[in-house]
């Protein structure tokens, strides 16, 4: 697929050449503007840090090692079989509520991973509503007679976790099988092979870089989270993170842990790319279409919809009726916060300009490893996601090195050039919060964007050139409206983590401001989860907004369209 | 939009919400791990009764870091703290100053701050023990936490938490590491369910008949005894009775929370003023009646609900000695796998 433009004249290939350098060249911008954090880590870890790690391969490594992988690998195996079934349900049968089903099966993005483990720690709590509605009908008095298995465990851990995230993996892999599969399919089916003989021998085959990049959107997001395993009891890697850094005061041991377990993650997705390295997947994203989805009759079609709203009511329903009823109980008890509007638009603002500048910077390193394919380009792509998978607050500690080293040097020349000093002007501010969310989610909107221009085949790049286009012309007149799409979704999926987001916002964001999940944080920390439940409520409230719009966005059939 | 009209909005948005400009003079900034709702009674009353306005920022991890990454111009004037490691750290990472003012000094035993003045300890809790109402229990040593006949009765939170980490390096003061270790493996044994979660969850679980005794700190009991948290937790309050443990050679294990001036405050004139409000009599009643803590300053009046626990010994051992035996207290938690 990658091949020369014979067509193009002479002038147009120079002014295309010198354009396609230029897009080269801010990709690599793009890629060290959200790779310094990590280097100022990596200076960090060479401080050295004695003993640390004979001590951690004497005690808590070999564990932690092993419940990450184990958590790693449930989470993976949850996420893709609740996100791949899902997404088969709604895009190969007709059934009643299929529509409905469609969308709400993104629901759950909404909730962060800290909030569903409050949540069902309560729900499920011995003296919780569920387990006292057992005891209830069993008939036993007090939970010292009866009670169930303590959610606090590495199963619950897992469950809990693969609930929120399996959209990360059903939204691809829809969008995938809405796409790609069709006229597969269809010949499959002609050719005599059964519907459930098609989902294993052509449909996932096709579908899997799909499953593979949802799957490792929803284990970093897992490598990332602190808060659900500090309630669950999980011991992970990212934990001994925070423990090396906080308790035992060794900052340089926890970069060179982070940076260990970020090679660990870089390697694994690696090794995906190498395994399918001989695989190509383009099909004509115009031409195209969706198989017909076959129509079920009303009452095994009921089941299909029972099946199907399984993960909804666990990983949405439930914790949002209980963060409700939660919020409601607060309402009564200590009416609205009157800072509650200031929250709204900080958590709003900051999401809103954080999405801008990582779409910008995704569309300019994926559109570069399009026009100017390759290692080099290729290795930004990766290079420029690498911040996806290191936790919130390495990251947050790596943008803080970097912007001390900036503002320094900016003091320093307007001194000696002007006499002024200009103090801080990255540290402290809200910018600082918009760069560290950059180099947080720009894996989703480079790899989102990425995915949607590969769809858009190479002949009409060159038939766009061969009319005398630029190569940015083709960008803005070919792949941009060809791409809307992908990049709107990657938008509003950005948005939502930027919401969601914790631990750099409240490291880096400047005096005064607070934002619903800094809120949540202070109230949380203190063991005070009530008086938090309305921020709870609220950032899920803000994030299903996007997510609903994602549903909107892509759920029409590309032959219907 | 065009892409550079994009462009030109985001700047524009993102100068919004570029640094605030310098404090005025009657104006401090406060950098806290000191939850928000906890203090946010204090700095109230201090404006209301200088007129100084007090921004804040609430951090948890990285306090430290952030502001010595600010270095000379950074904005912040006081540094708050919930933990005498954490202050002593601040102290260690070259962020703070030395204060001298017989104010302080006077109001705050020495054992409860730094001998140079680099931070000052305004409130302490106890590290109690929360037991089952019903249970026949009167007095508890902390040793006794490892004994058998509570196996499968014990709730705590994570060992690498900063309150028990805290707790297991008052007991190496008492014991030495290697009975520190004997005794966290025995008390990992017991251990009801997993190492997690808050300390409210040790008279939660024990309401939902998880466990028979928890370890937690003092003032939990004041916020869900009051009423303040719900009355779903007035009834994890009444669960339980709280004990005041000691040490077989010693009193019961406290912690503080306390505060102190930024290096390179642009203010230390107003930071030290709002330090020497902070142990007032009005400020102190605050710690007292909205933390439920223990006010460091002699005299200050103990809310009833923490006055009913009973008489506090304050365990002997200086906290510059507990605070340094806390690696090792975190390092023996990882070996003794008390979290896994």
């Amino acid at each position: 697929m990658h091949s020369n433009q014979p067509f193009a004249t002479s002038l147009n290939a120079k002014r295309g050449a010198r354009s396609g350098r230029n897009w080269l060249l801010f990709s690599v911008i793009a890629a060290l503007i959200v790779t310094l954090p990590i280097l100022g880590l990596a200076l960090e870890a060479l401080k050295g840090s004695s003993g640390l790690w004979a001590h951690l391969f004497s005690t808590i490594l070999p564990v932690a090692m092993v419940d990450t992988v184990i958590l790693l690998a449930g989470v993976g195996i949850v996420t893709a079989v609740i996100g791949t079934t899902t997404a088969w349900l709604v895009t190969a049968y007709e059934f009643p509520g299929r529509r409905l089903l469609e969308w709400a099966l993104l629901l759950p993005l909404a909730v962060p991973t800290y909030i569903i483990a409050y949540a069902y720690l309560d729900i499920l709590h011995p003296i919780g509503s569920v387990q006292g509605a057992i005891r209830w009908v069993l008939g036993y008095e007090s939970p010292r007679q009866f009670r169930l298995p303590d959610i606090r465990s590495m199963t619950g851990c897992i469950l809990l976790l693969g609930f929120v995230l399996y959209p990360y993996v059903y939204i691809p892999t829809r969008a995938m099988f809405l796409t790609q599969s069709g006229n597969l399919i269809d010949a499959a089916r002609t050719l005599g092979v059964s519907r459930r003989a098609v989902f294993w021998r052509v449909a996932l085959p096709l579908a899997r870089p799909a499953v593979a990049i949802g799957v490792a959107l929803a284990l970093m997001e897992t490598l990332n989270d602190v808060g659900a395993a500090e309630f669950l009891g999980v011991r992970t890697m990212t934990v001994s993170i925070y423990t090396t850094w906080i308790t035992r005061t060794d900052l340089p041991g926890a970069s060179q842990i982070a940076l260990a377990l970020l090679l660990i993650v870089v390697a694994l997705v690696g090794i995906e790319r190498w395994a399918r390295r001989k695989q190509r997947y383009a099909t004509d994203a115009r031409r195209s279409r969706g198989f017909s989805p076959q129509k079920i009759a009303p009452l095994p079609g009921l089941l299909f919809l029972g099946i199907g709203l399984v993960p909804v009511l666990l990983g949405f329903v439930a914790p949002a009726i209980y963060l409700t009823t939660e919020a409601w109980k607060r309402y009564r008890f200590a009416g609205l916060s009157p800072r509650i509007l200031d929250e709204a638009v900080n958590t709003i603002v900051i999401a809103t300009v954080a999405t801008v500048v990582t779409i910008l910077l995704g569309l300019v390193v994926a559109y570069a490893a399009r026009i100017r394919p390759g290692k080099k380009s290729a290795a930004l792509l990766r290079l420029s996601s690498m911040g996806y998978a290191a936790p919130g607050t390495v990251v947050a500690i790596g943008v803080l090195i970097v912007l001390a080293g900036l503002d320094r040097f900016i003091d320093r020349t307007a001194l000696d050039w002007f006499g002024v000093s200009t103090g801080l002007l990255f540290m402290g501010s809200g910018a600082a919060v918009v760069y560290a969310l950059t180099v947080r989610f720009l894996a989703i909107s480079a790899g989102g964007i990425e995915a949607g221009l590969s769809r858009i085949p190479m002949s009409l790049d060159h038939a766009s050139r061969t009319l005398g286009q630029s190569v940015s012309g083709t960008f803005r007149h070919v792949h941009l409206p060809l791409s809307k799409t992908a990049i709107s979704a990657a938008a509003l999926l950005v948005f939502v983590d930027c919401v969601k987001e914790l631990p750099a916002t409240l490291l880096l964001r400047p005096l005064n401001v607070e934002t619903f999940a800094t809120h949540l944080y202070g109230e949380a920390a203190r063991g005070t989860y009530e008086e938090a439940a309305i921020a709870a409520l609220a950032i899920v409230a803000i994030a299903i907004l996007p997510v609903l719009l994602l549903s909107r966005v892509g759920s029409t059939r590309p032959d219907a369209g | 939009m065009k892409p550079h009209a994009i462009l030109a909005s985001t700047l524009l948005a993102a100068s919004m919400l570029s640094a605030p400009s310098l404090a005025a003079a009657a104006e401090i900034n406060v950098y806290t791990t000191r939850e928000p709702a906890l203090i946010a009674p204090l700095l109230e009353a201090y404006t209301k009764s200088t007129g100084t306005k007090v921004n804040t920022v609430f951090m948890k991890d990285g306090l430290a870091e952030r502001v010595s990454s600010e270095g000379a111009s950074s904005p912040a004037d006081i540094l708050m703290a919930v933990d005498a490691g954490n202050l002593v750290d601040l102290a260690e990472k070259g962020v703070t100053q030395s204060v001298e003012s017989s104010v302080l000094n006077s109001a705050i035993p020495a054992e409860l701050r730094d001998g140079k003045g680099h931070w000052f300890g305004l409130s302490y809790r106890a590290r109690v023990l929360y037991a089952a109402k019903d249970l026949d229990l009167a007095a508890f040593n902390y040793e006794d936490l490892a004994d058998p006949k509570w196996k499968g009765k014990v709730c705590i939170r994570s060992g690498q938490h900063p309150y028990n980490t805290a707790l297991f390096a008052d007991y190496i003061a008492h014991h030495g590491a290697e009975e520190t270790e004997k005794w966290l493996t025995g008390v990992k044994a017991n251990l009801a369910r997993k190492a997690a979660g808050g300390d409210r969850d040790a008279a939660k679980d024990i309401l939902g008949g998880i466990c028979d005794i928890g370890i937690a700190n003092s003032y939990y009991v004041g916020l869900m005894k009051s009423g303040k948290g719900g009355e779903e937790q007035v009834k994890w309050a009444e669960a339980i009775k709280v004990i005041l443990p000691t040490f077989k050679d010693g009193g019961t294990q406290v912690n503080i929370s306390g505060a102190a001036v930024a290096k390179n405050s642009p203010n230390k004139a107003e930071a030290v003023k709002f330090l020497e409000y902070l142990v007032s009599d009005e400020a102190q009643k605050i710690y007292a009646e909205a933390n439920y803590e223990y006010p460091v300053k002699a005299g200050a009046a103990v809310d009833p609900i923490i006055a009913s626990f009973g008489t506090l010994k304050v365990d002997n051992k200086p906290l510059s000695e507990i605070v340094s035996h806390r690696k090792q207290a975190s390092e023996l938690v990882d070996k003794v796998g008390f979290d896994n």
